[in-house]
């Protein structure tokens, strides 16, 4: 399958990753090698199968839906960009 | 000095236990090789403070475990409290962790020493070291007397560099598609990738969740084995660890493999195999069969497959993974301009911290996982996984207890030789590994040879799941058959 570049600035768009114009050629090349290769997996017949959805067969653990932890403002922002009273500082999301 | 950091850790622990050195001699001596192999890159981050502050607790204590005083790298994958880790990353520049990786934290718990954090591809993402954002690890072999640098492969290649060039005892690494067993087998050294579950990923960076494990890389089976130890177990903060018991997996190393069936998948015959790797296979077939294994031709139908259903995996599990990487909480932020809003940040921050591989396979995952594309890819290729899981189950069920096949389609290649290459190509290195990886089976290379340029070459064994210690019994039959003891000469 052949990417195009339309369909590679919709993924980058997507993945939040800035792409300059002049570079999304190369990347949709580089996408379509690579999906290309994938595409062998249309030979299996996986007809009645179930995807996996667990390495192992175990159950994943539970544990009671209770506060465990707490009282590590100052460790969660220690290594923030930008933190201010108390909180991760952001660019204005909201106009 | 410098005689003390070619120890392994076996012989570490015996002349510690007898007085015969102390951990600070031994770390001393590591510390010296460290800092006079700054061409190989491997330690990129040096914890010599800490090291040594190690080491004194480590003579003091009067009942150490087998770790106790040992000295080892860490792979910059693991966060370690207060200590730089970045997973090779440049979005992660300048990151501490406030905490420690449950690995690390069973291993100084039972008195290793950590020197530094090594080097590797940005995020694990790489099977040369050549994505990390600290350049190039370099292999200590060369080929002959040619002076190419050639790769320690990836991603635990500094790992792989460190403990070939003696410059620790051993050191952690990882393996998501074969990031162990492959540098281990381009360096020379021994690493397993333990069963799914056996070793707590908490607080190791994580890459695709449900493939990575961490596992030990050392001189030799019976460090792995000791190593494997310390770093397993139940861990509640990691779901998917399991609860099962750890063995003794040194205790099981008795050499003894007589009437244990090996299987020989013929699937992994790949058209256009260098004869030395076939060789190699064949050798190491015979040596099990003169240790008493039975040999036994097997077929795993879907082994073509597996690296196809990995790209579409691993890289669907980062994009969910690196999305936490946006610039708020930790790491880079690109400076941004006048009128630039949050989705600027996000662009800018992961354009400018991501490298090229990263970048390419968080987009291959969200296109995978996009709308429309989520059951043509993503559910196609977890159900060809479940057949691949199946496929070793039916050999298993058959009376197979190990599965012998080469570690990698080559012996090291040069830095550089792959820039070009399609990234497909590069990928190729993983495909004895990666099925290893799908299935979450347990897999240890071991050196089994050298090619026609002395550089080292590897065996791998597949096992049983939760059953390190009988593999590693396995490995420990072929290495000492194989008598691998070749060293690279030191030229850095």
């Amino acid at each position: 399958m052949s990417i195009d570049t339309e369909t590679a600035r919709r993924v980058a768009k997507l993945a939040r990753i800035q792409v300059p114009e002049d570079k999304l050629p190369e990347l949709a090349d580089e996408f379509s090698a690579i999906l290309g290769f994938i595409e062998q997996l249309n030979e299996v017949d996986v007809d009645g199968i179930e995807p996996m959805t667990s390495v192992t067969p175990q159950r994943l653990k539970r544990r009671d839906d209770v506060v465990t932890d707490g009282d590590q403002q100052k460790a969660v922002l220690k290594n923030a960009p930008d933190a201010r009273e108390g909180f991760f500082a952001v660019p204005k999301v909201v106009e | 000095m410098s005689e003390l950091s070619k120890l392994k850790i076996s012989e570490a622990r015996d002349a510690l236990k007898k007085g015969e050195v102390t951990s600070v001699e031994l770390t001393e001596a590591c510390l010296s090789e460290i800092d006079k192999a700054g061409t190989l890159n491997a330690f990129v981050h040096k914890t010599p403070e800490v090291a040594l502050e190690q080491a004194k607790a480590a003579d003091a204590r009067k009942d150490g475990g087998d770790l106790n005083g040992i000295p080892l790298g860490i792979k910059d994958l693991f966060c370690t409290k207060g200590v730089a880790t970045q997973a090779a990353s440049g979005i992660l520049e300048g990151f501490k962790p406030e905490y420690e990786s449950t690995v690390t934290t069973q291993l100084f718990g039972q008195g290793a020493v950590m020197l530094g954090k090594l080097n590797m591809d940005e995020f694990a993402m790489g099977s040369s070291n050549e994505t990390s954002v600290y350049g190039n690890a370099v292999n200590p072999w060369k080929r002959g007397n040619d002076a190419a640098e050639l790769t320690p492969g990836g991603s635990s290649g500094g790992s792989a560099s460190a403990v070939a060039a003696d410059l620790c005892l051993g050191a952690t690494g990882t393996d998501t598609g074969g990031s162990i067993r492959q540098p281990a087998a381009f360096a020379g050294i021994t690493g397993i990738k333990p069963t799914y579950g056996r070793v707590s990923r908490w607080g190791i960076v994580a890459f695709a969740s449900s493939l990575d494990q961490a596992g030990p890389m050392t001189k030799d089976v019976r460090d792995s084995a000791i190593m494997l130890n310390a770093m397993s177990g139940h861990d509640p903060k990691d779901s998917t660890s399991a609860d099962i018991a750890v063995p003794d997996f040194e205790a099981a190393l008795t050499g003894d493999i007589r009437g244990k069936v090996i299987g020989i998948p013929k699937e992994y015959r790949m058209d256009g195999m260098p004869e030395e790797i076939s060789k190699l296979w064949a050798d190491g077939t015979a040596m099990l069969k003169d240790a008493g294994a039975e040999i036994r031709d097997i077929t795993l139908p879907h082994t073509k497959y597996a690296l196809p259903a990995y790209y579409v995996i691993a890289p669907a599990e980062a994009s969910s993974n690196l999305a936490r990487y946006d610039g708020v909480r930790f790491g880079h932020r690109a400076k941004l301009d006048a009128g630039d809003g949050i989705t600027e940040m996000y662009e800018k921050t992961r354009a400018e911290g991501f490298g090229h591989e990263v970048q390419n396979r968080v987009m291959i995952g969200t296109y995978v996982l996009s709308a429309g594309f989520y059951d043509a890819y993503y559910n196609r290729a977890r159900k060809v996984r479940a057949l691949i899981k199946r496929d070793f189950e039916n050999v298993f069920a058959d009376g197979v207890d190990a599965i012998l096949t080469p570690a990698t389609p080559s012996s090291a290649f040069e830095l550089g030789a792959m820039k070009d290459a399609d990234p497909v190509q590069m990928y190729l290195n993983d495909v004895f590994t990666v099925t290893v990886n799908l299935a979450g089976l347990p897999g240890v290379a071991v050196p089994a040879g050298v090619d026609k340029d002395g550089l080292p070459l590897g065996l791998q064994l597949i096992g049983r799941p939760w059953e390190e210690g009988e593999l590693l019994n396995t490995a420990y039959a072929l290495e000492k058959a194989a008598q691998f003891v070749a060293k690279p000469s030191r030229w850095w």
